[in-house]
């Protein structure tokens, strides 16, 4: 039995010396050499620019094979499924089916067609709606060889299935191992460095410390996702004297807006462990789960924290709840209530490098980091706008949905009025009863209303 | 991995629902997405939440008849060949090819069928008529809380006297489609499909 025990006792001894040594050296390979060379040449543009060489020759692969065997493409009609026609008032909609009108009748006018335009309109939003597309990962014009936007181009030829295999093997067997590493790394000193810091006595230098351990940190894990991040207008970031509102895609976009500038944070209960140790070293807002009900308590303490100059300013993802990326959904007001100048940021994903939206209704966030891990890389943009403040005569509602046009009109996004807790709540009664009351005023023959229209989502309260 | 495989359309059906239809094949690869992406349940069939989960389709004051009108009669959920062939009313009457005229039936999406569709919408137990209940229910549904109980019973009186021509007190199919054979159901009953 000695020939036997002897091998792996020696390579049991050797084993954690031999994966030191190749933790350092990548560790080293990854994050130090960039940094240095990185003056010299730009890894990551190159990357980015051979990735799509490649795709453009997949799909080029994918119209070639698909003219040679007459086989049909599934091509994404990015302009939709159906042509809607501008949307009518519901009064010009219904008075124009039934004929010939005339504008003054005293009796009631019901005609038996009415029911055609609750049915045209509800049989459209069943085949295109705007607000369910939002909730889906962005279809792509052209496949960018990851199995989970496949669904549309299925692999027809040889050279592609063994372009996506070879694709496989780097993001999983390179790429995603490497990742993972270097988040438990960032992590793991994260948490050490914070607590340490945490306990050093003197304020000033707390402060200072801290921020520097967080940056370090937050650099580490924009590092393991392969972010390629570009900031544009930087002289608009937040300053301390206000809150940051941005559009919400998914749980890292907190760490691509804090790698360039800190912030503080809102805190509901959730992804404690990390936090615990943030708030030892840094002013946050932490609320327990009971508190986060009461607004009044919420906006107190926001506005205290906004007050204090000295503070971080505060971000704020007022849309509640991740969108696909393609749309920017209602805000709700409560930021917008405060009355401090608000910093608005614009987010935009580039899609054809990973699909970066969180879909918390069909996996969860291990799930969503691990898929973000193993895609090519995220792509993004960051557009700092410049600050504004609540106008003369604006209630908060109007404020919000004056800062969500500025950034969905920055960003290339859809404004949208829907809210986007809609997803798992019920529609509120209020706005179907408003639908039936513009249908009844033009039964009745009523004038008045010149600018309804049916599908557009109402305000709530 | 394997519940996707089970939900592929397969290019048998595919001819068979473009044969029933009407429809093109890009259309049919489109409409089946957006049926998966409505499927949360992925089995492969919707249910009457699945729908309501749209919410432009819950503010729609008919959107409780439009959607029963893809059910068939006491089932609770559609498959994607009943989901294309209630759609298929929709498609405009233009857009059919010639050799249709070699079936024996008339295309899903007729003026006749199309007139039917309507029909549906009020007719609630599905007996082929529209009782005075059953039209003052559809009216209370459209109309809300807005009007009283009166004036919606006199527009539905006057509606029916307008209508019915046999003296049943109830409007029949083919006395609703006389009531509308002015009004222009090709375009107000069809949604412009991209191909």
């Amino acid at each position: 039995m000695v020939w036997f025990t002897w091998p792996t006792d020696n390579l049991l001894c050797r084993c954690p010396g031999l994966s030191i040594t190749v933790w350092l050296t990548l560790l080293f390979v990854l994050i130090i050499a960039p940094a240095v060379l990185g003056g010299f040449f730009n890894i990551h543009t190159l990357y980015v620019r051979t990735l799509l060489k490649i795709f453009e020759w997949t799909s080029l692969l994918m119209d070639k094979r698909a003219k040679n065997t007459n086989q049909h493409i599934h091509k994404p009609c990015l302009r939709g499924i159906i042509a809607k026609d501008p949307p009518l008032s519901l009064q010009q909609a219904i008075q124009g089916f039934g004929g010939s009108v005339s504008c003054q009748h005293s009796k009631p006018k019901f005609e038996m067609s009415d029911v055609f335009y609750f049915n045209q309109r509800g049989v459209e939003s069943i085949v295109d709606d705007e607000f369910t597309k939002c909730f889906s990962a962005q279809e792509l014009e052209s496949w960018n060889l990851l199995t989970r936007s496949k669904y549309n181009f299925p692999p027809i030829s040889l050279r592609l299935v063994v372009l996506w295999s070879l694709g496989l093997l780097i993001r999983y067997g390179l790429l995603l191992p490497l990742r993972v590493m270097l988040a438990v790394t960032g992590i793991g000193l994260f948490l050490i460095l914070s607590t340490l810091v945490g306990f050093l006595p003197k304020i000033q230098l707390r402060s200072y410390l801290s921020e520097r351990v967080h940056l370090m940190g937050y650099h580490f894990c924009i590092r393991s996702l392969t972010a390629i991040i570009t900031y544009h207008d930087r002289e608009n970031k937040p300053k301390n004297d206000g809150i940051c509102v941005a559009n919400h895609t998914t749980p890292i976009d907190v760490i691509i807006l804090a790698n360039d500038h800190g912030y503080s944070m809102v805190h509901g209960g959730l992804l404690g462990m990390i936090q615990r140790a943030m708030i030892k070293s840094s002013p946050h807002i932490w609320f327990e789960r009971a508190e986060v009900k009461d607004r009044h308590l919420v906006a107190q303490r926001l506005s205290d924290h906004v007050a204090d100059k000295t503070k971080q300013p505060i971000l704020v993802f007022p849309e509640g709840t991740c969108v696909n990326n393609s749309s920017v959904m209602m805000f709700r007001k409560g930021s917008f209530e405060i009355g401090c100048t608000v910093y608005p940021v614009a987010i935009k994903y580039d899609p054809r490098f990973g699909d970066a939206f969180w879909n918390s209704s069909k996996f969860g966030l291990v799930r969503h980091l691990l898929r973000m891990m193993s895609s090519w890389a995220i792509v993004c943009s960051v557009w700092y706008l410049p600050p504004m403040n609540r106008e003369e005569g604006e209630d908060a509602i109007q404020f919000a949905n004056r800062v969500k046009a500025a950034i969905a009109a920055r960003a290339g996004l859809v404004d949208l009025t829907w809210d986007g807790g809609l997803k798992r709540a019920k529609v509120k009664d209020a706005l179907k009863a408003e639908q039936q009351k513009l249908y009844s005023k033009v039964l009745l023959g009523e004038h008045k209303e010149q600018s309804d229209k049916l599908g557009e989502g109402g305000n709530p309260g | 991995m394997g519940s996707r495989a089970s939900t592929l359309l397969r290019e048998e059906e595919i001819e068979e629902i473009k044969k029933e239809t009407g429809f093109s094949h890009s259309q049919i690869t489109r409409l089946y997405s957006r049926f998966t992406s409505l499927d949360k349940g992925e089995n492969g069939a919707l249910s009457r939440e699945d729908f309501q989960r749209i919410p432009e389709l819950a503010i729609n004051p008919l959107g409780d008849r439009i959607i029963n009108a893809f059910f068939p009669e006491g089932e609770d959920q559609v498959n994607f060949r009943g989901f294309m062939r209630t759609l298929a009313h929709f498609r405009p009457i233009d857009d059919n090819e010639k050799k249709s005229a070699a079936s024996s039936e008339p295309p899903l999406n007729s003026r006749a069928n199309k007139l039917q569709f309507a029909f549906r919408m009020y007719d609630l137990d599905r007996d082929d008529k529209i009782s005075r209940d059953e039209l003052l229910q559809v009216l209370r549904m459209m109309v809300g809380v807005n009007i009283s109980d009166d004036q919606l019973g006199s527009i539905a009186d006057r509606t029916i006297q307008e209508a019915d021509t046999s003296g049943d007190g109830c409007i029949s199919f083919n006395e609703f489609m006389k009531v509308l054979e002015n009004v222009d159901v090709e375009h107000k009953m069809s949604i412009r499909f991209l191909h």
